[in-house]
């Protein structure tokens, strides 16, 4: 057992870190928020250069074939600077649903693009009425002659608006709730009959909800098989909302770093915030969370990149193993969210009257932090699946 | 990072965990499976006595004076085994505390005559440091140890003191100057508890347990040759002993085995038509207590085996004292709720179908109201953390 970063992962994170450092530091960020996207387009060669894009795709279709941890890495350090990009929608989503249920030709044609920054893209998933669940999908794709013929709504597609690619789960058969029956389908977002509402969102960035209304798309736009998108789809997500985590892990040791720094230089009643114990303990409350939190993005990045070598090796069912790793990944956005939220409510408090000023960070950590609790699930939503694993394995324990 | 233990180490694990469960005695299980701290003295020695033969007594110390020569890891394994299997803690005083000391500050002749039996668990040990009006504020300590030729001469009380009535011997801090700074003045003294002049009074808890006691000195007589370290010079000894214990103050394998058996209970109690596992607000709190006590677990594997290994940790185990009784407080809270009017019999009435011991369980939930004051209160551990490691 080692909780110890690679010499190759200590120089990645190093250059991430000053790269993100240099060129975004927050004093310039509400400037660079004004780009149409949330973020100038020359970022994403500069990521493509540092070897984010390829990051964790297989070296056959060019990636660098990283673990999650190195994932982890990037979306840390994200984290604590509030970079606003398609890095998650376009590789840690779009990329990895190709790369999990694309045909060989699709991913021989796509992958190494991402990788290259040549293609963004964005994932449809979330519908309005679908909560968290996503085998919720009412959005239908039928058959007609060579192609299907669309019809329903997709919420909240984050980075749509800057994609190349939108690819949407649509339910080829069965009924709305059924984990059988989604596809996944390739669009081109500058297609006719996509009716595509833009929005920026609280914490800078870009999404859209999307119209489909009796929209015709070719046989060659739908991604890998027919029907079989759901165990891919839920895959995807558990590994993206583990990333959310480690970026909210990065924003909870940034506001904890802040405040303290602010404990030791603000002076009122003639000494520093920090001489007090009742901000004292709290922020101590503060510090045991950044850390515990941190515990449980380990725990679930490590379990992701044991599945993953258990299904190389696997010749049998990994059902159970799965539905380990999905434990372990609801442990982590149930506690991560919780305790992000009150590390981004400590951090405001902190500041008094300054905490409450769009000049200061820790206002939209906490905007970056509730979103990321509103996405693939938020703290309630997670315990109820945890809660639900466990009891079963309380149930089938002799 | 990799988060599995080697082939070695799990072989190592194998092993413990089979000589536990061949050699650990049922009434010793059962009783440490109620959630009891202190044993009676003949429970302690009898499994310190099974360890110790084999060769797993004192395990942290060096080899040279019988410790096992493990690696962190095996340290860690054994401590989880031990505890997952309701197996006792490892005897604190003697063998966790005082030995360290004695290697550290004794003097050869104190080695000789002390150590040979804390290996064998023969001689037991107490701690006198706390007082009636100095807890938390350890160095405010007034028990007074005066010089009579090569004798100190004792007259105060010690109070808090755990196993002071099983315990052969009592290491402590006296006060011998009072002239300068409060931590300045005081002396690390062994005492025979046999001594003329020791009374141990105990002390009930208020769910009925004895477990601590106060002990008064009415002019003992103790050679200088029990002192540790040099006169007035006893809080550095005092400092290096609570620094010691890096193993096992999150308590990690106790809660589980606490978790475990809630689990069953959830299983076991009937509510209704089912038990309270159909009961969805329940079972979230178990749920929101094993993920909580998950993250500790992963923590304190992340200060042990993180960069710089176990010798890097410092003040940071502070919050595994403060988090781990946290949890053990909330698991049997837990347990005591499952448990509804079953929990206020002061004996076990509940009917025989189920397994469970709802009188032990209300009565642990109730003495584990402690372990948050207990060896510096979770206040003091935040307020060591907020300077130590955040620089407040």
């Amino acid at each position: 057992m080692n909780f110890t970063f690679s010499e190759e992962q200590n120089l990645f994170r190093d250059s991430i870190r000053r790269y993100l450092e240099e060129t975004y530091p927050f004093e310039n960020r509400a400037k660079t928020l004004e780009h149409p996207n949330g973020y100038p387009e020359e970022l994403w060669q500069s990521l493509a250069e540092l070897g984010w894009l390829a990051l964790p795709f297989a070296e056959e279709y060019d990636g660098l074939g990283g673990s999650a941890v190195d994932s982890m890495i990037v979306m840390e350090e994200i984290g604590r600077v509030l970079l606003v990009s398609p890095f998650l929608s376009t590789v840690l989503l779009s990329g990895q649903l190709i790369a999990a249920a694309g045909s060989e030709s699709q991913k021989r044609d796509l992958i190494p693009q991402i990788g290259a920054g040549q293609l963004k893209l964005a994932l449809a998933f979330a519908e309005a009425n679908s909560g968290y669940d996503l085998a919720h999908v009412s959005t239908s794709a039928v058959k007609e002659g060579n192609g299907y013929r669309l019809n329903g709504a997709k919420c909240a597609v984050f980075n749509a608006q800057s994609a190349d690619i939108i690819i949407v789960v649509a339910r080829t058969s069965g009924a709305v709730d059924d984990q059988e029956g989604l596809s996944l389908f390739r669009l081109d977002p500058t297609m006719d009959g996509l009716e595509i509402k833009n929005y920026r969102t609280h914490d800078g960035g870009t999404a859209s909800d999307i119209v489909f209304e009796d929209l015709f798309i070719p046989d060659k736009a739908l991604l890998g098989d027919v029907g079989t998108a759901y165990p891919h789809l839920q895959k995807v997500i558990d590994q993206a909302s583990v990333a959310l985590c480690a970026e909210a892990s990065g924003a909870m040791w940034a506001i904890s770093e802040q405040s303290g720094v602010y404990f030791k230089t603000r002076e009122q009643f003639g000494q520093n915030l920090g001489s007090f114990q009742a901000l004292q303990h709290r922020l101590v409350e503060v510090y045991m969370k950044c850390q515990l939190s941190q515990s449980l993005v380990y725990d679930a990045v490590c379990a992701l990149d044991d599945f993953d070598v258990l299904e190389q090796s696997a010749d049998g069912d990994t059902t159970n193993i799965a539905q380990k790793v999905s434990q372990k990944v609801s442990a982590a956005k149930y506690q991560v969210g919780l305790d992000a939220r009150s590390v981004g409510q400590e951090g405001i408090q902190f500041h008094g009257g300054m905490g409450m000023m769009t000049e200061l960070p820790i206002g939209h950590y906490y905007k970056r932090i509730t979103m990321i609790n509103a996405t693939f699930g938020d703290p309630r939503y997670h315990l109820k699946r945890y809660r639900d694993t466990m009891c079963q394995s309380i149930i089938s324990a002799t | 990072m990799d988060m599995k233990f080697d082939a070695q180490a799990e072989g190592f694990r194998a092993e413990v965990r089979s000589f536990v469960e061949s050699n650990l005695p049922d009434d010793i299980r059962a009783k440490v499976s109620e959630e009891e701290m202190i044993l009676p003295r003949d429970m302690m020695q009898r499994w310190h006595h099974e360890l110790f033969k084999q060769g797993w007594g004192c395990p942290s110390w060096p080899v040279e004076h019988g410790g096992a020569g493990w690696s962190d890891e095996e340290h860690y394994l054994f401590e989880r085994e031990i505890a997952l299997a309701d197996a006792p803690r490892p005897i604190p005083y003697g063998v966790v505390m005082l030995a360290p000391c004695l290697m550290e500050y004794g003097s050869k002749a104190q080695q000789e005559k002390f150590l040979p039996g804390i290996l064998t668990g023969d001689q037991l040990w107490c701690q006198g440091f706390s007082e009636p009006n100095a807890g938390s504020d350890l160095a405010s300590l007034k028990c007074r140890a005066e010089r009579d030729g090569d004798h100190y001469v004792i007259n105060g009380s010690k109070t808090w003191t755990s196993d002071a009535h099983v315990a052969d011997w009592m290491f402590g801090l006296f006060r011998t100057d009072s002239s300068g700074r409060k931590q300045q003045g005081i002396t690390f003294l062994m005492i025979d508890m046999k001594s003329e002049g020791v009374t141990i009074s105990p002390l009930e808890n208020f769910e009925g347990t004895h477990e601590v006691n106060q002990v008064f000195f009415d002019n003992v007589r103790v050679s200088v040759d029990n002192r540790v370290g040099a006169e007035n010079e006893g809080w550095g000894v005092a400092k290096y002993l609570l620094g010691l214990e890096r193993f096992g103050t999150a308590e990690v394998g106790r809660s589980l085995a606490s978790l475990g058996r809630l689990k069953t209970l959830a299983k076991t109690v009937k509510v209704g038509s089912g038990t309270l596992l159909n009961d969805s607000d329940f079972m979230n709190e178990v749920a929101r207590a094993e993920i909580a006590l998950r993250a500790l677990e992963v923590t304190e594997q992340r200060f042990l085996f993180g960069p710089g290994g176990s010798e890097s940790m410092g003040a940071e185990a502070s919050m595994l004292k403060v988090r781990g009784t946290e949890i053990q407080q909330d698991i049997l809270e837990l347990a005591h709720q499952a448990l509804g009017y079953h929990a206020h019999a002061m004996i076990d009435v509940a009917s025989p179908e189920n397994d469970h011991n709802p009188a032990a369980i209300a009565k642990a939930h109730y003495n584990f109201r402690k372990t948050s004051i207990y060896a510096g209160s979770n206040e003091i551990q935040k307020t060591i953390i907020a300077k130590a490691v955040l620089g407040l």
